[in-house]
């Protein structure tokens, strides 16, 4: 069982590697969004600093959305998601070895790439650390929260933005609490540890159903 | 148990359905005539809002009525996914609609009272952010429908996104209001905070049984009009098939 | 129609306008979805005159 969890996410990352997997797009899509944000606002760097988090959260909430779609359908178009449902590995386990995948290759890049882009919003040193740690807890409540989505989707043929108008009324919570963690190292009343804590939970909270819900809608799509 | 066996045929249902639509459409218009009536004639100005407290006889119902048919959606995606009862994600399809409606109405008649009470059409409130949410939900699970052709395929699909929306918006409005007070300490509204006078809370209440009445008649009809679209598409299916069948036996003769 | 709106205060475009709103959504709501019911009437009925709800009926001789 373990084996074949390990093959699943080896398989994903693997693919995510190629050139063309999400990967790197997401990155790319995620600065995109960052260096717009200025030409929106003005070049104010005390105005871009005030709400740096809050722009790097957004950038990177969107990154990851936006290419959930992609999540099953693919493995759902060349057959490899029925061999998923026919092999002894519960599919949750499936799931939960896919979504790991996403994570691995979208969320905690994106993480880690938020000191650079910290820079074009001049964000102040101390908030860096505490921004990168906001990221890497709470996006695997998105790729989760998002797998539940993309596997509602699955088996559609004309997918584009439905995941993403479905999941993102449902990441505001972890939206909340991300930016308001990153915000609270920044000074505020609010102790860093409350909203994290919270953050962290929500995280946890969302990998556990989603894992449960997207399996059980490819279940129910067979 | 039984008769909510009973109601699970489309059959029955349709029957029972076609004898009770009348009889629920005239309780709602007599509530609703009567409900309006004492809003407008009888119920005083409030002291501090005047008249504009006649747009919340509305607006209460209205929010009420969101929750309420999410609630009823959750129920109904539990009964497709757990008990598979073939009108559940009927319920649940024609539900959708409906409430998202009823939100919409809470969220423009909040913003029309809002203006002359507190000056603006919109502040990011806690109680009217997570109405909106609640719409966006509405307004994705709605996309959803639209989009997954094969209904029997898409009811279980919608149900479990209906569930995790369910689950979620208790968190969503734990957290708005957490955002709520970290971001605007001092300038939480209360409508009124002290209990409403009976001149005004027996035109509120007759309102809020009239439109629930009146929308439960609107779920009925769709659900109606759903299961008849259900069987006119089978119908179609079964019609072509046999139509192919004469097709191909006329063929070699 | 002055009486009506007079005693509602400075305010009675506010009131006037979220009553004319509840009234275009629902009436718009119930006119679509009656709308779809005849529609779907007349459908099942057209099938069923063809003899489709018979699954013996035959048509073509």
């Amino acid at each position: 069982m373990r084996r074949a969890f390990l093959a699943i996410l080896r398989r994903d990352l693997t693919l995510a590697a190629r050139a063309g997997g999400g990967g790197e797009l997401a990155l790319v899509f995620f600065l995109t969004l960052v260096v717009l944000v200025p030409f929106a606002l003005g070049p104010d760097l005390n105005l871009l600093s005030r709400i740096g988090p809050a722009i790097l959260w957004l950038g990177a909430l969107l990154s990851v959305l936006i290419g959930l779609d992609r999540l099953f359908q693919a493995d759902e178009e060349d057959g490899s998601l029925e061999l998923m449902r026919a092999s002894p590995l519960p599919l949750e386990a499936a799931v939960l070895a896919k979504g790991l995948a996403h994570w691995l290759t979208t969320g905690l890049p994106l993480a880690l790439a938020t000191p650079l882009l910290g820079l074009l919003v001049a964000l102040p040193v101390e908030g860096v650390l505490p921004l990168v740690a906001t990221l890497a807890v709470g996006t695997p409540a998105l790729s989760f929260i998002g797998a539940a989505g993309a596997a509602v989707a699955a088996s559609l043929r004309r997918g584009g933005l439905i995941v993403p108008v479905l999941v993102a009324p449902l990441t505001i919570p972890v939206l909340i609490f991300g930016v308001s963690a990153a915000n609270a190292a920044l000074g505020g009343t609010v102790p860093f540890r409350t909203p994290f804590l919270i953050l962290a939970g929500l995280s946890l909270a969302s990998v556990t159903v989603g894992t449960l819900a997207a399996a059980a809608a490819l279940r129910s799509a067979e | 148990m039984a008769s909510l066996i009973d109601l699970a045929n489309p059959t029955r249902f349709m029957r029972l359905s076609a004898v009770l639509l009348p009889w629920l459409a005239a309780a709602a218009a007599v509530l609703l005539v009567v409900g309006f009536y004492l809003a407008w004639f009888s119920a005083p100005p409030d002291y501090q809002q005047g008249e504009t407290v006649r747009i919340l006889y509305v607006h209460v119902p209205a929010a009420w009525l969101a929750m309420m048919f999410y609630s009823m959606m959750a129920l109904s995606a539990l009964g497709t996914l757990v008990w598979r009862h073939p009108l559940a994600d009927v319920a649940q399809k024609a539900a959708a609609p409906i409430g998202a409606c009823f939100a919409l109405i809470c969220l423009v008649t909040g913003a029309l009272w809002g203006k002359p009470m507190w000056g603006t059409y919109w502040v990011w409130d806690a109680r009217l952010t997570s109405m909106l949410v609640l719409l966006l939900i509405y307004l994705g699970i709605i996309a959803l429908w639209r989009v997954l052709d094969e209904p029997s395929r898409a009811g279980r699909a919608v149900a479990i996104l209906t569930l995790i929306g369910f689950v979620n918006v208790p968190i969503i409005k734990f957290s708005v209001d957490w955002w709520n007070t970290l971001h605007q300490p001092a300038s939480v509204f209360r409508m009124g905070g002290s209990t409403l006078d009976p001149s005004m809370l027996w035109p509120l209440l007759i309102l809020a049984a009239g439109f629930t009445l009146f929308a439960l008649a609107l779920h009925m009809v769709s659900m109606r009009a759903e299961i008849m679209r259900r069987r006119v598409r089978t119908l179609t299916i079964l019609e072509a098939e046999r139509l192919d069948r004469l097709a191909a036996q006329g063929a070699p003769a | 129609m002055n009486d009506l709106i007079a005693p509602l205060g400075p305010h009675a475009d506010y009131i006037l306008g979220s009553y004319a709103a509840v009234a275009v959504v629902l009436v718009g709501l119930a006119a679509s979805i009656l709308r779809d019911h005849a529609a779907q009437k007349k459908a099942l009925a057209a099938l069923e005159e063809r003899g489709a709800g018979r699954r013996s009926g035959r048509r073509a001789s």
